[in-house]
């Protein structure tokens, strides 16, 4: 079985203290940390495990700059087989729709049953990869998917929905099957992990391959153009509640109250 | 009458001295197969140099082997076992002398004649007599009150092993009672002297001479026929302990807080094929030798804070099941038992066990015969880890190491934002190339921890009031990776390390000073290159009787104080008094111990990334069972030496509803708001 998975590198704002970017379009990434966005370590572990399970090839592809090929080395020590990383600068302010195109022009020439990515992405939470992807390679896709079997071709998925409730689908593969977190546990990856998988080469994709031009990338060729990043302004609505734990607890109950909560 | 001596009466017509020779040999011969192939498997496994440091050994093997010094931390048992294995050595030369009255009946060892021999002869016969009585009360024990501790959950079906070998003890002790006995009542000598033989003797008095001749005879062939089957069930069985716990305490680990590398003898390991323990001859030799020697006597157990809370953890078990595989995968006899997919390492011994382990070493102290079980836990973590398998709750934090230097996921360049801002301390950032006097190691919890931040603070500021020339090193400090290598993550703690003792060597120091003995254990006990540090508590206690420091009674007023030893201060480094020095030392303090304390202290629940761990089978946190302690003894303020133990027992306060009734503080803050 062909298993393809679809990485993003985003920038770790968990503890960070944001700034907005002159221009007012991003924050300043400067001084971040990139990282594997969250959710498609969970999409690497499913297809592996998918791999193990049913035997198969991992191909790991993530649009992404240089700084993110020890990303890609640590999917191949995660168990994938081949990684590729498809980039030019030009690709700096792609929306989910360039990344998608890009994807599938690559994916296009590659055989492939089943394509696995994460839902979303930590950063920009846009969660449009995985549903155009499916639709610029014509074939189903689905999303927020919890458990994933495969017999005679087709895949039978578990999804999660709003008020616990579980929706079992079927689709006929190839598909793309965008997956949710806690699916698995993902592996840990250790140094030594990567250092062994260190001299597989990570060949890198230009625009040229993908028989794109720099016009259909990066601003030019998204179809999203972010207004305004900022932060939120201070103060309106929040209310820090400040002393004991017996008094703040008295406090937090009277405001449920007063909104009409409890 | 004359009584008639076994070398002398034939058996069915062979002649006695063939018979024991047909026994000596027949017995030596299994014997020797036997050891042969447990020591055949020791030889499989890996290396471990444990051959130097002969004097340090010999008095490790004299203090703890024949001394029996770790026994008494159970007094009864201790003093049961100490008389037992005292009656095992005077017995010693008893039973040559008994095996060479086989061949012929004037045997007797060089010098054992005269007076000797007469002196002798009564020793050894109040020894049977204590040994007997041993080996009942012992059984009584386990058969009536049965302590918790020999217990072996998930049987394995040794309980019943106990009894046969005291049994057997029993055994040998009436038959030697039943064969000198006999030939006690023809020569009689005054009971004081051989009260066994006088004892045994006033059972038979009425016997006619031939059925005198018969017991002397049948209890000397008994004697020697349980005497070799004792032998050669030894090491068929738990108490192999009792032919190799002698040389299991002259190899046992003096490296103490130290963790063993991937692999003895390897120039990179790195390069190996594989990383950790998952199989038995991946453990070294010793280790090994270790799941033999273990008696099963539960006091590792006992004190384990993992087992005691409800973890799926007992280390005894571990020695057990390992021994029991070990037995089933080598066999004497037979084929090996075929273990089909089942692994030791992950079934048998399993990942929740594994992981459960705070790596307190309360384990080890314990032990009598200095069985290890950290390095054994942390080989089978880098094997689990290697497989990906780490608890989701410890990758993130771990992730964050590799990745920032910490585990907090903040950014490096804060890591001296809590030094900015101290009212009259200036915290020099050592930069390359600079001199300090001290170099203060913050590590990331005291760097980025909010709570902890103050006891940073605290101690700048004694620093500071004590005119200590210091400095820290900022943004070039890294984790100190002690529990990243109790982890099982050696590449990380590699890393680590690399980049700490860079920024050690590119500034001139002469000291080293921390307040966290994770970080103090592991520059001082795990890095590939020395450097001279030691605890905060080690400075204070100099600087004040340097009278340096000087305190007064008001922050402390009349309240109750207890100190809680950390296990990276106490067991694992051996410092006990220093602390407890300085808290004396401030004027009208009262001080009690808590009943767990120094060697004994009880895990608050492990530092460093173990703050992370999620652990779902314990019933209560560490924390909680230790500030119960210190509520039985009243105790107002806890004070501990140690970041981690801070937040666990600071959490354990509130979850226990002690809040505003104890209050647990740092040693350093505990200095610093002392200050006169
Ligand atoms: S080190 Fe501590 S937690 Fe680990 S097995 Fe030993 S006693 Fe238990
Ligand atoms: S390891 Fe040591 S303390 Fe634990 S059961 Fe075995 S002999 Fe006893």
């Amino acid at each position: 079985m062909k298993i393809i998975t679809c990485m993003k590198w985003i920038p770790d704002t968990s503890e960070a203290e944001l700034s907005i970017a002159s221009g007012g379009k991003d924050i300043k990434k400067d001084d971040l940390d990139y990282d594997l966005n969250d959710w498609d370590r969970f999409a690497i572990e499913e297809a592996v495990q998918l791999k193990e399970k049913y035997d198969g090839e991992v191909t790991a592809i993530s649009v992404a700059p240089e700084d993110a090929e020890e990303m890609l080395r640590e999917c191949l020590a995660r168990g994938a087989d081949e990684a590729f990383q498809i980039w030019n600068d030009a690709f700096e302010g792609s929306d989910g729709f360039v990344i998608a195109r890009a994807l599938a022009e690559f994916i296009r020439k590659r055989p492939f049953d089943i394509i696995v990515t994460g839902t979303l992405a930590e950063d920009d939470g846009g969660g449009q990869v995985g549903g155009m992807l499916g639709a610029m390679l014509g074939v189903p896709s689905a999303t927020l998917v919890s458990r994933i079997e495969i017999a005679d071709g087709k895949a039978r998925f578990r999804r999660e929905l709003e008020g616990g409730l579980y929706e079992n689908i079927e689709m006929e593969l190839p598909a793309v099957i965008s997956v949710a977190t806690g699916l698995n546990e993902p592996r840990f990856v250790s140094i030594r992990a990567v250092r062994k998988v260190a001299s597989i080469d990570i060949p890198t994709v230009d625009l040229d391959e993908l028989g794109l031009d720099e016009s259909q990338v990066g601003h030019s060729g998204s179809r999203i153009s972010v207004e305004k990043v900022f932060l939120p302004p201070e103060g309106e609505g929040a209310e820090i509640i400040k002393g004991s734990t017996e008094e703040a607890a008295a406090r937090l109950a009277e405001i449920l109250k007063e909104k009409g909560v409890l | 009458m004359t009584i008639l001596e076994p070398a002398n009466v034939p058996l069915l017509g062979i002649p006695a001295p063939t018979i024991a020779l047909i026994i000596i040999l027949g017995s030596i011969a299994f014997f020797t197969y036997v050891m042969w192939k447990r020591i055949d498997l020791l030889k499989r496994c890996a290396p471990d140099p444990r051959f130097s440091d002969v004097s340090e050994r010999i008095k490790m093997t004299l203090l703890y082997g024949f001394g029996q010094l770790r026994q008494p931390r159970y007094f009864g048992a201790g003093l049961l076992h100490i008389l037992l294995f005292a009656g095992f050595m005077i017995l010693s030369l008893r039973s040559l002398t008994l095996i060479g009255r086989g061949f012929s009946a004037e045997f007797h060892l060089p010098f054992m004649t005269g007076a000797i021999a007469f002196g002798y002869d009564a020793i050894k016969d109040y020894t049977v007599l204590v040994v007997l009585g041993v080996c009942l009360i012992a059984i009584a024990r386990r058969a009536i009150w049965q302590p918790a501790r020999y217990a072996h959950p998930g049987t394995h079906g040794h309980e019943g092993e106990a009894f046969i070998i005291l049994g057997l003890v029993c055994s040998l002790m009436i038959t030697d009672m039943v064969y000198d006995g006999s030939a006690f009542i023809p020569h009689p000598e005054p009971w004081y002297f051989f009260p066994a033989s006088a004892l045994a003797a006033s059972f038979m008095k009425s016997a006619s001479p031939d059925t005198l001749n018969s017991l002397h005879i049948g209890g000397y062939w008994a004697h020697i026929l349980f005497f070799f089957g004792l032998l050669n069930y030894l090491p068929i069985s738990k108490h192999f302990h009792v032919i190799t716990a002698i040389p299991n305490v002259y190899f046992s680990n003096l490296k103490h807080g130290a963790i063993k590398p991937v692999r003895y003898g390897v120039s990179d390991w790195m390069e190996l094929e594989q990383c950790g323990v998952n199989d038995l001859t991946g453990f070294t030799w010793k280790h090994v030798l270790d799941f033999y020697s273990c008696a099963d006597c539960g006091r590792c157990s006992d004190n384990c804070p993992a087992n005691i809370v409800g973890r799926a953890l007992s280390p005894k078990m571990i020695s057990i099941k390992a021994r029991d595989y070990a037995y089933q995968k080598y066999p004497i006899f037979g084929s090996p038992k075929d273990f089909g997919a089942k692994k030791l390492v992950g079934d048998i011994i399993t990942e929740e066990e594994i992981w459960a382990c705070t790596t307190c070493g309360a384990c080890e102290r314990e032990c009598p015969i200095f069985i290890e079980y950290i390095d054994k836990i942390v080989d089978m973590r880098r094997y689990l880890l290697e497989q990906g398998a780490l608890p989701q709750s410890l990758q993130k934090p771990l992730q964050q190491i590799k990745k920032k230097g910490n585990a907090y996921g903040a950014v490096k360049g804060k890591r001296a934002a809590w030094s900015k801002d101290i009212e009259g301390v200036e915290v020099r950032e050592l930069k390359k190339g600079d001199t300090a006097d001290l170099l203060f190691f913050v590590d990331s919890c005291g760097s980025f921890d909010p709570r902890i931040q103050e006891i940073s603070k605290s101690f700048a500021r004694i620093l500071g009031r004590t005119s200590c020339d210091f400095g820290i090193l900022g943004q070039d400090e890294n984790d100190s990776g002690n529990e990243v290598r109790r982890i099982g993550e050696e590449g990380l703690f590699e890393q680590v390390s690399e980049k700490n003792i860079e920024a050690f060597e590119s500034r001139n120091f002469r000291q080293i000073v921390t307040y966290d003995p994770h970080a103090f254990n592991v520059i001082r006990n795990d890095y590939p290159k020395k450097f001279p540090i030691i605890h905060s508590s080690q400075l204070l206690s100099r600087l004040v009787r340097d009278k340096m420091l000087k305190f007064s009674g008001d922050y402390i007023g009349g309240r109750l104080v207890t100190y809680h030893d950390p296990c990276y201060l106490g067991r694992h480094n051996n410092i006990y008094d220093d602390p407890r020095f300085v808290i004396n030392s401030i004027p009208g303090l009262r001080f009690r111990e808590m009943e767990r304390c120094c060697s004994r202290s009880f895990c608050c629940s492990g530092g460093g990334i173990m703050l992370w761990y999620e652990n779902e089978q314990e019933t209560q946190r560490m924390g909680e069972k230790r500030v119960r302690m210190a509520q039985e003894i009243g105790a107002q303020v806890i004070v501990t030496a140690c970041p981690f133990c801070l937040i666990n027992v600071e959490d354990a306060i509130k979850t226990t509803g002690n809040e505003g009734r104890i209050e647990v503080i740092d040693l350093v803050e505990l200095a610093d708001r002392s200050m006169s």
